[in-house]
Formats: C-alpha cells, structure tokens, sequence
C-alpha cells in the first residue's frame, strides 16, 4: 500500500480536508455528470469540500482507485473516510443519512 | 454477447438475483471522456439479491465490482449500481 508516493499525496488531502471529492473537472467545471451531481448535492447541502481533478494528473487518477479499492470516479471522502460514488452519495442524501453523517462528523453546513 | 449480456450472466450466476436489470447508457455518453465510438462503456443496473441483505452500501458496491473486476478494468467506464435485499423498497427517483 504505501509504495505508491501517489497514496502519500491522497492521505494528505484526506487529512488536511474535512471534505474532499476526487472528481473529473474542478467545481465549477465537472467534466463528467456524476462528478457534476456530486458537487450539486454538496453545494445544495451549504458543505464545503475541496475538488480534486483527477483529469490533470493520470498517477492520481488510477492511484486514487487502488486507494478506496473502488473503481470508478467521483469518490467523496468526509473526515477521511471513504462515503462512496455518485450512486451512494445520490442514494444517501436523499434519504437523509448524507446530512447525518456530515453532523455526526461536525462538518459546517452553510445553512 | 454483448457487454450488458455478459454483466447480465456473471451477475446471475454470482448473485442470483431476484431482479436484475442492465441498461446500456452508452449512448447518453457519446463523445465524451471514457466513451468509445462503439459504445458500451456506461451501464446501469438495477440488483435485488438475498446476498445484500445486512451488508453497507458500500459493501454491496464492492461486491457488484469484484464480481464485474475484468470488465470494468476493460472497457466499462461507468457503472452505476442501484443493490437491494429482497425486502428493501427501491430509491427514489
């Protein structure tokens, strides 16, 4: 696990970040529309997060699969713990628990 | 066999599901990053399985990915899982 310099690079935006998204594209331009309805929900819930483009650097676009074992793009990250894809994060806020865990895990919600 | 017929086969076989939908989306996807001039690179599909009963969603997803591991490390490149027990009631919209 930690002979990928690229996993040294993740944890630390894990870290540093209460809230983080790998995503295609930055927040103001995803480049792909699971990344784009990640970053609506996350917006619409006030939540700050950092985007990560994984576009901009191919090492950290397959290095960031191997370090959630998940294979696909976004992937939203709270408190350095792995929440899941689009699919998870849809499912979660629409059900409530997105907005739990962000209390649980004192993350600010704007409103 | 196309590529929703083979997700379609491993998934019954692995799984053996009570409902099982697989729906190629490439199309919606046509011209941007990850698709293929021929297609088959976006799915969606929609499992109910006794499997998923008391597992995490991210477990189920998991278990959806090691299963479907060859194609998605080929050409699938988008794969969105919607994995229920038998007994839970399906998303919203």
């Amino acid at each position: 696990m930690n002979d990928n310099p690229v996993f040294t690079r993740i944890q630390q935006e894990i870290d540093d970040n209460p809230v983080v998204l790998f995503m295609k594209g930055s927040p103001m331009f995803p480049q792909c529309g699971f990344s784009a309805a990640v970053v609506q929900t996350l917006t619409h819930m006030g939540v700050k997060f950092k985007g990560i483009d994984v576009l901009t650097d191919p090492g950290l676009r397959e290095g960031i699969k191997q370090f959630s074992n998940w294979p696909t793009i976004p992937q939203l990250y709270v408190k350095g713990e792995f929440i899941g894809g689009c699919d998870i994060v849809r499912e979660m806020y629409a059900s409530g628990e997105l907005q739990k865990v962000m209390q649980d895990k004192d993350v600010a919600l704007a409103r | 066999m196309t590529m929703a017929e083979t997700i379609h086969s491993k998934l019954t076989v692995a799984l053996a599901p009570t409902a099982l939908r697989v729906v190629d989306e490439s199309h919606r996807h046509a011209g941007h990053a990850g698709a293929r001039p021929d297609g088959e690179t976006h799915f969606r599909l929609t499992i109910v399985a006794a499997a998923f009963a008391g597992k995490s969603r991210l477990e189920r997803h998991r278990m959806v990915h090691t299963i479907l591991a060859a194609e998605l490390a080929d050409r699938v490149h988008a794969l969105s899982v919607s994995a229920l027990a038998p007994d839970e009631p399906a998303a919203g919209p």
